[in-house]
């Protein structure tokens, strides 16, 4: 909940990064291997330029990266950012099943009293 | 076995789904989200720590709780019944130490076969960023309860795989 909280922060650019759909397509695109900027912007009906602010998006919020491979600058999608978001979703998940989990043991006493 | 949990949190939308069957029919369900005795017994992460300062489900009633970790932390919770039928509660959701970030919470409570019920929440944000800040903030306690859960499960299957 802090400001400087800097996974939190991560998260959060993280996850307005992907609030684009374009940008969760190139993320999409990533997740089966790398490509440059050129080759993401044949599969978008936007100007290369748009493709490449997107692309500096992704990699702020750490979610690509660019490496050198001679003229090449290919992205790459970085597995641990992901999987950040994905334990997000899964300590939500958790927690929401330990809280139900106690209710299902209120549920199973209410049931007995009941019969 | 105990019935899966489906938690939907899409990027971009404001919103958070979480589905959950349970073993017994809706009037207890409603019941053990409408009492408050019952309600201290399993909500939010911590029961033991759970105090119910009130409790009053019916619709335009309100609620609040608070928290307590072992180290001395107070969470406190509250908000207002917007609407409290045999089969959906309707409620408003806030931090206290997050003030004026409200978030509106619906339960349904669906009749399954065999006396048990389907429990659809459906969470609504006032933006995408309150709803990923209220998560993150509790991701640390979630990761936490993950791994007492192990602790809680490994003993389990030890003694399952030892026969």
């Amino acid at each position: 909940m802090t400001d400087d909280d800097p996974r939190g922060t991560r998260l959060d650019q993280a996850f307005t990064a992907l609030a684009d759909p374009v940008r969760r397509a190139i993320v999409a695109r990533l997740s089966r291997g790398p490509a440059t900027v050129n080759e993401l912007a044949e599969l978008f009906p936007i100007t290369k330029q748009a493709v490449s602010r997107h692309v500096q998006v992704l990699e702020h919020a750490g979610l690509i990266t660019r490496t050198r491979d001679g003229q090449r600058r290919p992205c790459h999608l970085d597995p641990a950012a992901l999987e950040e978001l994905t334990s997000w979703i899964d300590g939500l998940r958790l927690a929401t099943e330990r809280s139900y989990r106690r209710l299902d043991a209120v549920l199973a006493s209410l049931t007995q009293e009941e019969s | 076995m105990t019935n899966p949990t489906t938690v939907t949190a899409e990027p971009g939308v404001p919103f958070i789904d979480i589905v959950r069957d349970f073993d017994a029919p809706p009037e207890l369900v409603f019941r053990a989200f409408t009492d408050r005795d019952l309600v201290a017994q399993w909500i939010g992460p911590r029961a033991l720590e759970m105090t119910v300062d009130h409790y009053d489900a019916r619709t335009g009633g309100s609620y609040a709780y608070t928290h307590r970790d072992p180290a001395g932390g107070e969470y406190g919770f509250h908000g207002t019944f917007h609407s409290i039928e045999p089969d959906l509660v309707v409620q408003t959701f806030e931090f206290d130490g997050y003030p004026g970030h409200v978030s509106l919470e619906s339960a349904r409570f669906e009749p399954l076969d065999g006396g048990r019920t389907r429990v659809t929440t459906h969470a609504v944000y006032q933006s995408v960023e309150d709803r990923d800040g209220m998560v993150a903030s509790g991701m640390e306690t979630g990761l936490t309860e993950g791994y007492e859960r192990l602790d809680e499960l490994l003993p389990t299957l030890a003694a399952s795989s030892a026969r």
